[in-house]
């Protein structure tokens, strides 16, 4: 898109003046601004749907319905809560540190945006085509945690600090599981960026690495702390954590930030594991929106449906068993990858079966290890404490 | 669950432990307040009396004495009893008793309400505060002499 | 190379989403491990026993009521039993065979908002808690018919109840009893089979029955611990001796047996339930009031008597001095006494079995102070 637009640009320009020095730097900057205006507005009203959606689907699990008062069935409610944010006051806390309290909500929304710059939307429709965009969206996820950190600490607050070392120790554990459940991928295409996934993705990736799918999938739950891992607004113990003492605009950004990156890691999921765009029939745009929907409704499922973890069995979790997996899932496809080289015609399903076979088991062993001990009952309770052994002395004397 | 004669009861303790039953009538058992330990201790250790679990702690006004009443249960030979503790004649000085919290735990919380509403100390008692009240409360309001305002919901009928 | 680390000491306020009322504790930290805890409570201290000095013995009744505001047909029972033992009232058959359908079917609802509320605080973002709460208005909409008030009910008089059941009443009890068991089959199923909820309350604030005892405490928790003491069955009243019914009783002594407990408990009382409607005969269900004045007069005398509520024993010392108000009246709640071990179950564990371990003791704030 950003090409196609600095062409325009271009050529309308040079209908009415010639080549002039700066040229390159103006037209990037106006072509960069408007792709850029484009992307955002598209996550925005993907936002807003997601909000009314999520409440509303949310509600028939609950067996009531969700909001419905604000136009038909309720779609303008995300209207009416953008106008109540804005209208609140602004309360920042006297000993809090003024200019981080007000950067933080920033550092959590733009690196969300700027993930979606590289995802296709359709053959075509994409901002820019990076190189090496998978390790850029790598890279770009990781600066949340600073947000939440700068948040809690600007507010002076101790309950938050607590939710905010939470989440980053939790953070930092799933970046390594997540980042190497995508070396499989990169092994089978050959290529780190996004576009060439894309293009390779005649069979989608979540049939040829399933193990690598699976774990990318909780870890990315665990980047934007949602359930089962969102204990850093675990409202029941800590009434929403580090967010306590934002109010007005600056908690709607906190808000905002929390759908977009669910939208962005269902994009994300279903652009490398099941072929984004690609699809019969219909055209690119409505498969990748059939696919972010599907994803994002089994995150809203899981939300409805589990109980959260404690922090501790989150770390183990990470580091006991998703990074197991993926190192088993890494040896596993580069010894595929080898055997069946190129010239192979069949090679992609030999390669499949190969996976399956050999990845699969591990989780189930997995599971074995992590599993919670069950305890012996004893089933005679009067072994435990004797009710009614004795004979009382009034009736032993015999009165 | 059979319930313990005071007579009975009330011989049996003073068998072990002298000078501590004042009287007793078909219920309840009244003891001395200074050997309010040794029974206790007594009637949770020995074998045939054994009582475990320690209902209730409750304290009465009458005006001119106050008295503290525990409900004993045994788990362990099914009786029950009750014993009664008269003490602070006279209303002179703040009234005090041994703590049996060492003996059963349970009696915790509920010394310590003793203590905020009726303001009777238990000695031994690791953490003597008010528990209901706001420290700094003036007076304990369940005494007879802490007269409120509030107007009496008692019909001011003549009994038929 | 030691790295230096303080405790940290944070409040956990009177106003709190998971306190289950207006409760406070001082909870010191070590990283996220409890090294001390300290519970202030008196939030909700309303005075009732000066209170009931005041009031004649049948107005005592709505006192009751709002003590353990979750239970009251429960409350109400265990007052109007001590009443009657002092002042020799017989009650009518049919007012204690429908005080005791009452009294379960309250149990029923306690232990549903227990068991809701706890899958709340554990996470799952009230999806199992609407499931309980939508069984618990079927049961206050049946209070609404007998009483018409739905959660203080006055109902229970000395000697019965205040007024008979409507028809409508037999007809949504017979409908409710048809479909509560796969209610908490689901329930059950709910509780057993979620790896999650296993590994967030199995092992965790074990307690052995030594400590319990020693600490009075009764009800789900001392059953839980391997002891089978229920005042039902042990000290029976009204006519628990004449229906046949099971006490369910594990011996692991964690959360997770606590809450599985009050499970099974609820089938029980819908056995209860179910046996209760079938023995019940017509006939008045109250005193006359030429055989039992409204305005109660028992004889100079005290005494104490106790049943076994949601929580545990409930407990009434009455004494009276031959007038128409008692002279002292108190309470034995099972919440205030069944909280004296919070601190030893906490101590070792984990920030995050804060909640869970004390929505298991299930405390209501309104009996803790009165």
């Amino acid at each position: 898109m950003f090409e196609f637009i600095y062409n325009i640009l271009e050529n309308i320009l040079n209908l009415f003046v010639s080549e002039f020095k700066f040229q390159n730097y103006i037209l990037t900057f106006i072509a960069g601004a408007l792709s850029a205006f484009i992307v955002i507005n598209a996550v925005l009203g993907g936002v807003l749907a997601a909000i009314w959606g999520e409440r509303r689907l949310l509600g028939k699990f609950q067996q009531r319905s969700g909001p419905n008062r604000w136009g038909p069935m309720g779609t303008l409610t995300s209207v009416a809560d953008a106008v109540k944010v804005m209208f609140k006051e602004d309360i920042v806390p006297e000993e809090a540190d003024k200019y981080i309290f007000n950067i933080a909500p920033l550092l959590l929304v733009v690196p969300v945006f700027i993930i979606f710059s590289v995802i296709p939307f359709g053959v075509g429709l994409y901002a820019v085509d990076i190189n090496v965009s998978a390790l850029f969206i790598l890279a770009i996820t990781s600066i949340s945690g600073l947000s939440i950190i700068c948040a809690a600490w600007a507010s002076a607050n101790r309950i938050a600090i607590f939710s905010a070392l939470r989440s980053v120790a939790m953070l930092i554990s799933y970046e390594i599981p997540v980042g190497l459940s995508l070396v499989g991928i990169l092994l089978i295409s050959e290529s780190m960026s996004v576009m060439d996934i894309v293009i390779f993705q005649k069979v989608p990736f979540i049939l040829l690495q399933p193990v690598a799918a699976f774990v990318f999938f909780l870890g990315s739950l665990a980047e934007i702390n949602r359930t089962p891992f969102d204990l850093t607004e675990a409202e029941s113990e800590l009434a929403a954590g580090y967010q306590n003492d934002y109010s007005g605009m600056k908690w709607g950004l906190f808000y905002l930030g929390e759908f977009a990156a669910t939208i962005a890691a269902s994009s994300v999921f279903s652009t490398l594991f099941l072929g984004g765009p690609n699809g019969p029939f219909l055209p690119g745009i409505f498969w990748l929106t059939i696919k972010v929907v599907a994803v994002w409704f089994v995150i809203i499922w899981i939300r409805a449906t589990w109980p959260r973890f404690r922090i501790d069995q989150v770390l183990n979790l990470a580091w006991k068993g998703l990074f197991e997996l993926t190192l088993v899932n890494i040896v596993v496809t580069s010894i595929s990858v080898i055997i069946w080289t190129d010239s192979d015609p069949n090679r992609l399903l030999y390669i499949a079966l190969f996976n399956w076979i050999f990845t699969v088991p591990f989780v189930f062993i997995i599971i074995r290890l992590l599993k919670t001990k069950d305890y012996v009952e004893i089933k005679e309770p009067s072994l435990i404490y004797p009710v009614g052994s004795e004979i009382p002395k009034f009736e032993k004397v015999g009165k | 669950m059979k319930t313990w004669n005071g007579n009975l009861l009330s011989e049996e303790i003073s068998n072990h432990i002298e000078n501590s039953v004042v009287n007793s009538n078909e219920k309840d058992v009244y003891i001395e307040v200074e050997k309010i330990y040794l029974v206790m201790k007594f009637l949770k250790e020995t074998s045939g009396f054994s009582f475990d679990l320690l209902s209730s702690v409750t304290a009465v006004d009458y005006f001119d004495h106050f008295e503290i009443v525990y409900q004993l249960k045994s788990l362990i030979t099914l009786t029950k009893a009750t014993i009664k503790v008269k003490l602070g004649f006279g209303r002179k000085n703040e009234p005090e008793i041994d703590s049996v919290y060492s003996i059963w735990k349970g009696a915790d919380f509920q010394e310590r309400e003793i203590y905020d509403l009726m303001g009777i100390k238990f000695n031994n008692h690791p953490n003597m505060k008010r528990i209901l009240l706001w420290d700094g409360f003036p007076g304990h309001p369940l005494r007879k002499d802490f007269v409120t305002n509030s107007q009496s919901m008692v019909p001011d009928l003549k009994e038929k | 190379m030691s790295v230096k680390s303080e405790p940290i000491t944070i409040n956990l306020g009177p106003q709190h989403p998971s306190t289950h009322g207006v409760f406070r504790m001082r909870v010191t930290f070590d990283g996220e491990t409890i090294i001390d805890l300290e519970p202030i409570f008196g939030y909700l201290h309303r005075g009732s026993e000066k209170l009931a000095e005041e009031r004649t013995y049948t107005q005592i009744v709505t006192l009751t009521d709002r003590m353990d505001y979750v239970s009251s047909m429960l409350n109400n029972q265990g007052y109007i039993l001590a009443l009657e033992k002092l002042a020799h009232i017989d009650p009518k058959p049919r007012g204690v065979w429908l005080r005791m359908i009452a009294s379960e079917l309250q149990r029923i609802a306690s232990h549903l908002v227990a068991i809701g509320f706890l899958i709340q605080d554990l996470g799952a973002w009230g999806t199992p808690l609407t499931y309980a709460m939508r069984e618990r208005e079927k049961i206050l909409q049946m209070f609404e018919m007998l009483c018409g008030a739905r959660i203080t009910n006055s109902y229970l008089r000395p000697g019965g109840v205040f007024m008979d059941a409507p028809i409508q009443f037999w007809d949504a009890l017979s409908e409710f009893t048809e479909h509560f068991p796969s209610k908490i089959e689901e329930l059950e199923k709910l509780l057993s089979s979620n790896e999650i909820i296993f590994s967030r309350t199995k092992g965790i604030a074990v307690l052995t029955a030594e400590q319990a005892i020693n600490a009075s405490i009764t009800g789900p928790i001392l059953r839980s611990t391997g002891v089978n003491w229920d005042l039902r069955k042990s000290d029976p009243y009204d006519y628990y001796d004449q229906v046949d019914f099971n006490i369910p009783t594990h011996t692991a002594g964690d959360n997770y047996a606590r809450y599985i407990l009050r499970v099974q408990e609820m089938k029980e009382s819908l056995s209860i339930v179910k046996q209760c409607v079938e023995k019940i005969e017509p006939g008045p269900v109250r005193p006359h009031h030429d055989e039992t004045p409204n305005l109660v007069k028992p004889p100079v005398g005290d005494c104490y008597s106790a049943i076994e509520g949601s929580k545990g024993e409930l407990g009434f010392y009455l004494v009276s001095d031959g007038s128409i108000s008692p002279y002292r009246w108190h309470v034995r709640s099972s919440s205030l006494i069944n909280l004296t071990l919070l601190k030893d179950m906490l101590v070792g564990t984990l920030f995050g079995d804060l909640f869970v371990t004390f929505g298991s003791i299930d405390i209501n704030m309104g009996e803790v102070d009165r």
